[in-house]
Formats: C-alpha cells, structure tokens, sequence
C-alpha cells in the first residue's frame, strides 16, 4: 500500500527541490535521505550560481533557473546567501580571447545574449587585483553564488513546511515496483511506498537506477575545494579561467574559496573522500599567477565532495525509458547547483502533467541506451 | 639523533614516523630507533619536550625545584632519545597524513610528501574550552599558555594574577608559578561541591596510585600560600577594552576582584584534529568528556598503519603517555618484522604493568575533576566560536529553529568553526551547547568533519608540490 503519493530518494539540492515543486503542486511527499540533506556534493560544493560556459543543451534551463535564483526568497523563505555580482571567465592571452569571442557568437547565434566579451580595460576595473598578462574575458553579470547547504536546508525546509515528510539517516537499500507502486525498502528494514519514484541520489543514483532496472554508466567523483584565511577584500567577481582549471572566489568576509574541478578519489560507500595535493599545488599555482596578491595566503582547509559525472558531461533529467513511474534528475557532473531551483520544478510538472515547456530531450536517459545498442 | 633542517634532507619513506616530541613520541622513536628501522620524528617545536616537558634542554629555570621533580623527569627521556639513531626534524608542520600514510610535512616555507610503513601519532592533549562571560577579552589566557611563557622564557604574568578552574595540572601549573617567586591574588576553584561523593567509589584504586602522593604535595604547598576560593559556581571576566575584574559566585554569593589577568583550565582533552582527518574512528568519553581516538591495547586505531600513543589516545598524564608510546614502538616493530609477537608481548609486560598503576588513578581523578556544566555549555550572551565571534545564544537559536542537528551543519548559518582554527579549539563548546539544546547525548551530535591540511600552510608552499618523477612516469605510460 502507498505510503505517499511520491517517493523521492537523495536529499541534495534536486531532490529537496523536487520535494518543495511536489508539495507545492499538492502531492504528499517522503524524501528519503541516507545521511542528512545537504551532506553531500549538494551542501559542499562552491556555490556558484552561474550560467557563463554552460553546455548549449543546459542554457535554457540554467536561463530559466537564473529566474528563480533572483527571487530565491520567495520560494524557500530564506536569502541562501544569494549574491549577484557577476562571473567572468579570464582570458589570459590572445588565442584565450578568441575563443570567448567565438563562444559569445555561438550563444548569439543561438539567441542568447547574457554572455559578453570584455576587454583589458573593463577586466581590470572589474578585477583590479587581476595579474598584469590577462588580456579580457567573458562575463555573465546577472550571475553569482549563494551558499550551498544554507540553500540545501532551506529547500529541505520548506519542502516540510509544506508537508514532505523527510526520513534521514537510513539509506535506501532496494527499490522495485510491484501492482504499479515502486516500494523503497531502507537498510533498517522500513519500506516506503508510492505510485512515483524519483531518482535524485547523486552519487548514488546509479544504484538506485539499476535496481529499477534501468542501469546507467556513471562516475563517482569528488572534486576539490580549498579554502584560505580571511584576507583584505580585493575581489568582488566569481572568476574562471579560459585555457585552465580554476574557480575563485571571495567571500564578503574576506576568504578565498578556490576549486574549479580537480578531483581528488571518492569512496561512496564509506562517504569518504581522499585529496591529491598534487592537483591542489597545481590549483594554488594558477590563482597565484591569476592573481598575485594571493602569495602570501594560507590555506585552512580542503575538501571534497561527492557527485556523480555522466561520460557527456550532462545530466540525466525525465522519465525513465523503461519503467512506468520513475524519474530521474542526477549526474550533474560538478556544475547541478545552479540548475537545483529549475529541474526541481521540471520533475514536478513531469510527475503531475507528463510534460514541461522546457527542452530536457538531450537530457533523457534513453540516450546511453541507445549508445549502448550502437 | 640525526637532526634534519630542511624537508628536502627527509628521505622519500621511512619504517615509522612518529608525530610529535613529548614524553610519547621520544619514548617511541628511541625504542623503534634502537632495533633499527629507519625513524623520523617530526616536531613543531625547537626542541624536544612537547607541553609537558617544554624546553626541557633550553628552559632558562635550571634550578629544578622550580619547575619540580616531575618536570625533570623529562629531562631523561629527552636524552635517551638524543642519544638513538632516528631522524629528528624539529619546526616543521605535518598538515596532512592520509590513511595510505602519506604525510605532507612543511618546514620554513617548503613542503614535502613522504609515505611512512607505520605512523604513530604522539600529539598530545589540548587545554579544554572554558567559555565564560568575557573570556575573549585582553587578559584573560589558559593557564596553559601562562606555562609555556614560564618554562620556555622564565617569565610569569604582571599585575594582580587570578587562575580560575579545576583539574591536576591546574595545581601543578599553581605550584611552579608560586615555586618561581610569582604569587596569585586568587585561586578560584570551580571544582563542583558534589564531586568527591562521586568520586569515592574510586578511591581506594586512586590510593594505589603514584598520583596521590603527587598531588597532595602540590595541593598542600599551594594552599599554604596562595588564597584558595573553592566551590565557585559562576565566573566572568570584565572590562571595558581589558580585563580589570573578575566576578565570581560562592555558594550564591556574588563577589568580585580586581585583575589584570586571569588564567583559566578546566582540564585537558584528547588533541583529535589529525587522528579526526585521517579517518581513524572517534568515540564520545562520557567518563572525560570528550572525543577520544578508539584503540586497542598498542593504541592502533580503526586506520592500518595507524597508532596513537600519549594523551592523544585519552589523557593518562606524562608518566603514562612514555610508556603508552613504547607499547606503540613495539607493535610497530612486529608489525615491520623486527621482533616477534613472543618479544613483543615478552617487553610489552613490565610496560603494561607500570601503565596500569597510572591507569588506577585516572577514574578518581576524572570524576573529581569532572568540569561543572555551566563551564563547558556557552551561555547565551558567551562567545562560543572566537574566530567567528559565535555565542551560545546564536547557535541555541539556529538549532531550535533551523533543524539543524550538528556542529557541521550550524556552519553554514553561523560560520562557526570556519575560522582560522576550523573549530579544533571550540569544537567540545559547540558540541556540548548543541547537545543541550537537543537534550540528546553529545555522541548523537557528533564532531566537526576535520580535514586537512592540520595546520595552515601557505598557497606558496603548497604550490612547491611537483609531480614525482615516478607519478609522471607513470601518467606517461598510461
């Protein structure tokens, strides 16, 4: 017999946010969560809010998503430390500005105009403390970032506020779908019925996805993260670069939080995550010559989540392509934070209409099932 | 000892690396050292001696009924360990020990990586938080801070001197200050009124202590000549931009006396932060409040490879921690193949033996000295997180109202514990103040998530790491 009208599995960004769209529609919704929401690459990643460089399949949503980003408070009654002060992407040379002049035609081409090429002038009004070689960049200046878990909890909460019933603490061991209703059975024993079954376990999605008999390849990876002691500000931007690894940013009380995607190992079982410093001295290296008044900085602290990456680098968000009454919204491969408020939503007006307005075709799942048929 | 003064002198791997120079790690590596593995020992500090025995070959105080018998004790262990064949690199940072026991060790501005067969981390204990009204002003300190001023400088606190707190080291830091030629204006003995009822169930183990005649001595000599206030029940320090008062409650009357300074202990607590961030399993201690490494008997913990030896593993005091380290040494020895399990549980037992005399004490003294809650739970106007200026009424709010449930997830609202120290020195405070707001057990919230590096280091010496020579190659032929 069902428990809920929904069941949802995974409590980071998509999952709370398909249980807040879910319960806002109407539905009763239980989240089950094997640690706590937000505990994972979700509440640990580097909270940028941005739509600069995103893959073309992804621009729509992450456009659509932007909207909600702006007035995040009144959908989960909390700021989530939400700021806009834009994101550039650094070019470092000639051959780097020609490929932010190519990809701001592209996007032009396809009709999006929030991208823009800056020249050394307005970089450096924008970014005075950047390294004297940089030539321009790209910037996206409606973006920004927020922090991640305070936004992971106040999706979660006012998901519950509005009747979503959140189990923590006890991972879904089986699910399997019996007389049209998918049963989640948990590690303690405790099954939790519903006609739907949604798949937002991140990491952990593929063995949700299997286990409906759906298997899909994912990777589990943890990219790095560090973060350095207060420092004087000097840096209002969020900063990429255009031919390396590197995301930069500074926080209103003066810490520096660099990554941009050097993976370190995961170990999803255990939940354990192991750093390469190697990679990290290379990451140090690249904000120093970025920005040199970063020599002196100490670092306070590294880490690393857990996510999962598809080999394509996008997401899967739909329906499943062989199972009645499932959905999936994971492999957000390092760049899903941004796109929490809008698949939220997507999956709910999936679960309720069957359809949405929004282009996810080059997100179905069906496509490595067709890769694997080739 | 075979003194190293640059990272670049380490070789690639050695046998063991031993963490720390206190009474533990010396024991350790002069034990390991004399079956001949290759050892290096890696400390912070100039020289050997770690807290207890800070400065040991330097200190300026060479009369030694100063600093007392107990301190001199030391003074053997450091040469013993002067004397073996391990490599000794003083100054220098391990801010990073995996559980494949890599170690990222810093010194003077230039890191390294180097992989050990066997690791014993000997890092000793860390003073427990005190927060009180006040406690972040200019002239309040630990008490423990007055110490290192005293043995490694000669030099005690000015002006009018009040310590405040309960716990053994708080009489032994008493008596070497008042040995000195120092005085105190007060003693304030929060040591709660009830405790020696709970503790009599182990005294008659604490009788056959070494502890006892030990601490009588110390108690008598500083009573005899300081003014001890005991049963105190409230404290707080006050002033303007600098300690000038401090004001304290007996038996519910409130009084105050003037201060420059105030010195504060409450006991010492297991130091976690590397054992925490090489993954090694943690246990709530309800008997010392606070999060104890789990070992075994040789103090191995969860992590292979991976010991703890001293008042890391739980406090046990000087004495103890020596020979908690050679039981440490000799399980590693086996476990390089240099003895075998016969020798090693042959040598192991006259240890155990001496371990266990020290080990009878402990419970009395944990329980007597058991800080009153009122010290250990922020109040609501008392600063909780320092780096981050967090007070217990902020995080009361933040629990009741957020559901949030630990001190990892109160980061993100208050920034407690992101501050420079990552919450290693607040973390029992904010534990504990959560725990009672829930009315949960302090082992239901759990611990801050601490990671590496252990220790700030620079973005400039973390950009000296290369790719070894071998990993390139190796990336090449893949």
């Amino acid at each position: 017999m069902a428990t809920s009208d929904v069941l949802v599995i995974g409590g980071g960004l998509h999952g709370c946010s398909a249980a807040l769209q879910l319960s806002m529609r109407g539905l009763l919704v239980r989240l089950i969560e094997k640690d706590y929401p937000g505990r994972h690459a979700s509440g640990v990643n580097a909270g940028g809010v941005r739509r600069l460089g995103r893959a073309m399949p992804e621009v729509p949503l992450s456009i659509a998503s932007m909207e909600l980003w702006h007035r995040i408070e009144d959908l989960v009654d909390d700021d989530c430390g939400f700021e806009s002060h834009g994101q550039i992407k650094v070019a470092e040379s000639e051959a780097d500005l020609a490929l932010c002049r190519a990809r701001a035609r592209e996007l032009m081409d396809a009709g999006f105009d929030h991208e823009e090429v800056i020249g050394q002038s307005e970089l450096r009004e924008l970014l005075p403390a950047v390294a004297e070689h940089c030539v321009g960049g790209l910037i996206s200046r409606a973006d920004g970032a927020a922090l991640p878990f305070r936004t992971v909890q106040a999706f979660r909460n006012k998901a519950a506020r509005l009747g979503a019933d959140i189990v923590e603490g006890c991972g879904t061991a089986t699910v399997e779908r019996r007389d049209g209703v998918w049963t989640a059975t948990l590690a303690d024993g405790t099954r939790h019925s519903a006609p739907v079954l949604v798949n937002a376990a991140g990491a952990w999605a593929g063995t949700i996805a299997a286990a409906a008999g759906e298997p899909v390849p994912l990777e589990v990876v943890a990219p790095m993260l560090m973060i350095t002691e207060r420092r004087p500000h000097f840096l209002t931007p969020v900063v990429g670069a255009t031919s390396r690894t590197l995301s930069f940013k500074q926080f209103a009380n003066g810490t520096v939080l660099i990554g941009g995607g050097y993976l370190g190992r995961a170990d999803p079982a255990s939940n354990r995550t192991e750093l390469d410093y190697v990679k990290l001295g290379e990451n140090a290296r690249t904000a120093r010559e970025l920005f040199p008044v970063m020599r002196d900085a100490r670092l306070v602290r590294a880490w690393a989540g857990i996510e999962a990456r598809m080999a394509d680098g996008i997401p899967v968000i739909g329906p499943s392509g062989t199972q009645e009454g499932l959905f999936h919204s994971f492999g957000y491969s390092l760049h899903g934070f941004q796109l929490g408020p809008i698949c939220g939503a997507i999956i709910a007006e999936l679960v309720v209409s069957g359809r949405t307005n929004l282009p996810i075709e080059p997100f179905s799942i069906g496509r490595f099932a067709a890769a694997a048929a080739a | 000892m075979n003194t190293l003064n640059e990272v670049s002198e380490l070789a690639a791997a050695y046998d063991l690396v031993v963490i720390g120079a206190g009474p533990a790690g010396m024991a350790a590596a002069t034990l390991a050292a004399g079956a001949g593995v290759s050892c290096l020992l890696v400390d912070e500090n100039p020289a050997p001696g770690g807290q207890i025995y800070r400065g040991i070959g330097s200190t300026p105080l060479t009369e030694r009924r100063l600093l007392g018998e107990e301190y001199w004790k030391g003074a053997e262990i450091a040469s013993a360990f002067a004397g073996s064949a391990a490599s000794y690199l003083p100054q220098a940072t391990v801010w990073q020990l995996s559980p494949e026991r890599e170690l990222g060790i810093s010194r003077g501005g230039r890191t390294r990586m180097i992989r050990a067969t066997r690791v014993i981390m000997a890092t000793g204990a860390l003073e427990r938080p005190f927060p009180i009204p006040g406690w972040t002003l200019p002239g309040v300190m630990t008490a423990g801070a007055a110490q290192i001023l005293l043995k490694t400088a000669g030099v005690a606190v000015s002006g009018k001197v009040v310590l405040a707190g309960t716990g053994p080291l708080l009489w032994l830091i008493a008596a070497q200050y008042l040995a000195a030629g120092k005085r105190f204006d007060a003693i304030l003995d929060t040591t709660p009124k009830g405790s020696w009822r709970k503790a009599l169930s182990e005294l008659p183990r604490f009788l056959a202590s070494p502890y006892l005649r030990k601490g009588l001595r110390l108690m008598a000599t500083v009573r005899g000549s300081a003014r001890v206030i005991s049963g105190v029940t409230a404290l707080a320090a006050e002033g303007s931009d600098h300690l000038t008062q401090v004001r304290y409650t007996v038996a519910g009357r409130e009084s105050v006396i003037d201060a420059d300074h105030l010195l504060l202990h409450q006991g010492v607590v297991p130091n976690i932060n590397m054992a925490s961030a090489s993954g090694c399993a943690i246990d709530w201690d309800d008997e010392q409040l606070a999060f104890v490494p789990r070992v075994d008997a040789w103090g191995a913990t969860s992590v292979g490879g991976i010991a703890i030896a001293g008042d890391g593993a739980g406090i046990a005091g000087a004495e103890a921690a020596a020979e908690r380290g050679r039981l440490a040494a000799l399980d590693a020895l086996a476990a390089l193949g240099r003895i075998t399990p016969e020798e090693k549980a042959r040598r192991a037992a006259p240890i155990r033996a001496i371990v266990a005399r020290y080990d009878r004490g402990r419970a009395f003294l944990d329980r007597l000295y058991r800080p009153a809650e009122q010290f250990r739970v922020a109040t609501d106007a008392t600063v909780a997180c320092r780096c981050e200026e967090v007070t217990g009424g902020q995080i009361r709010d933040v629990v009741a109202n957020l559901n949030v449930l630990g001190p990892n997830q109160l980061k993100s609202f208050l920034r407690c514990g992101m501050g420079p120290c990552q919450g290693r020195l607040c973390g029992l405070t904010v534990t504990e103040t959560i725990a009672r707001t829930r009315g949960v057990d302090p082992a239901e919230v759990g611990y801050y998530r601490l990671r590496a590096p252990v220790k700030p280091i620079t973005l400039a010496e973390l950009a000296t790491l290369e790719h070894s020579e071998a990993e390139i190659k190796t990336v090449a032929r893949g």
